[in-house]
């Protein structure tokens, strides 16, 4: 256990973060947008538990933050394909290039 | 190296190439069982941390719905068996090089920093911990943070509902041309 360093997982983690953003640069489907988003926010909860249990473990707030980005993220993906289904109804596509009412 | 180790290299490579898989494949239906892949390496990750509650939470919510809400809704909106469409090259060069640049960068600060970790104590995330601290209404407890969340979790289950609900009326019929 202590012979892993933090620093082994924070480059996990980081990586896992630059594959969302790829993600979300080069897709134009709404829902892999939302998969990379997912990504990003799981990369987010392993650095806050990972300081939490290597620099603080007397405490648990970084437990805690995981826990609160966990019940966002779930909320946030809930409104996100309500949004995407009402999209889906009125330009029967799911590209973010299709709706570009808004864009100027 | 020893036995745990070796078993957080192997989760790392499981969370990476599963989560490079879920970015770049072209079938949407594939991308989403690789998400499903790289989040259970995830809970694989906080076990292998000794967070167990983190990892039973990450298996209920993310594993077991939002994965499931991702493929329903990749049912709903098209036809799983076509291929996405591919990006163009210079935008995958350009986001690549934007990646990869940010992940040199981040890589350069984390190596220069260290991370000298000073406390030794034990670290007790049990849930005994955890339901005791975020239910207590001392300080550097968590009962406010917790029930703003569930009165968010309530609004964004009624904003759904609005959001998604099907009017039967107005979609067809515009307003001022309703009789009565």
């Amino acid at each position: 256990m202590n012979e892993i360093p933090l620093t082994h997982i924070l480059f996990v983690s980081t990586a896992l973060f630059f594959i969302g953003m790829y993600g979300l640069f080069t897709r134009r489907n709404i829902i892999t947008m939302l998969m990379s988003i997912e990504l990003m926010l799981n990369s987010v909860n392993i650095n806050f538990v990972a300081f939490n249990k290597y620099l603080f473990p007397d405490k648990l707030d970084g437990v805690f933050f995981s826990l609160f980005i966990i019940t966002i993220a779930a909320a946030e993906a809930a409104v996100a394909i309500a949004i995407i289904i009402n999209l889906y109804r009125s330009h029967n596509s799911i590209d973010v290039d299709d709706a570009t009412e808004m864009k100027y | 190296m020893n036995i745990s180790s070796i078993i957080f290299y192997a989760i790392s490579a499981l969370i990476l190439g599963a989560g490079i898989l879920a970015v770049t494949s072209v079938k949407i239906f594939r991308s989403a069982i690789w998400l499903l892949f790289s989040l259970i390496g995830i809970a694989a990750l906080y076990f292998w941390m000794q967070v167990e509650f983190i990892a039973a939470i990450q298996i209920v919510v993310y594993v077991g719905g939002i994965v499931i809400l991702i493929i329903f809704s990749i049912f709903l909106t098209q036809q799983s068996g076509k291929d996405l469409p591919k990006p163009a090259i210079s935008k995958m060069v350009f986001s690549a090089l934007a990646a990869l640049f940010g992940i040199a960068f981040t890589f350069n600060l984390i190596n220069h920093y260290g991370f000298d970790n000073t406390s030794s104590a034990p670290f007790n995330a049990s849930v005994n911990e955890i339901g005791m601290q975020m239910l207590s209404t001392s300080s550097y407890g968590f009962i406010l943070p917790f029930e703003v969340v569930s009165m968010l979790l309530l609004a964004s289950m009624i904003g759904c509902i609005v959001i998604a609900m099907k009017s039967s009326t107005s979609d067809t019929i515009p307003l001022n041309n309703k009789k009565d």
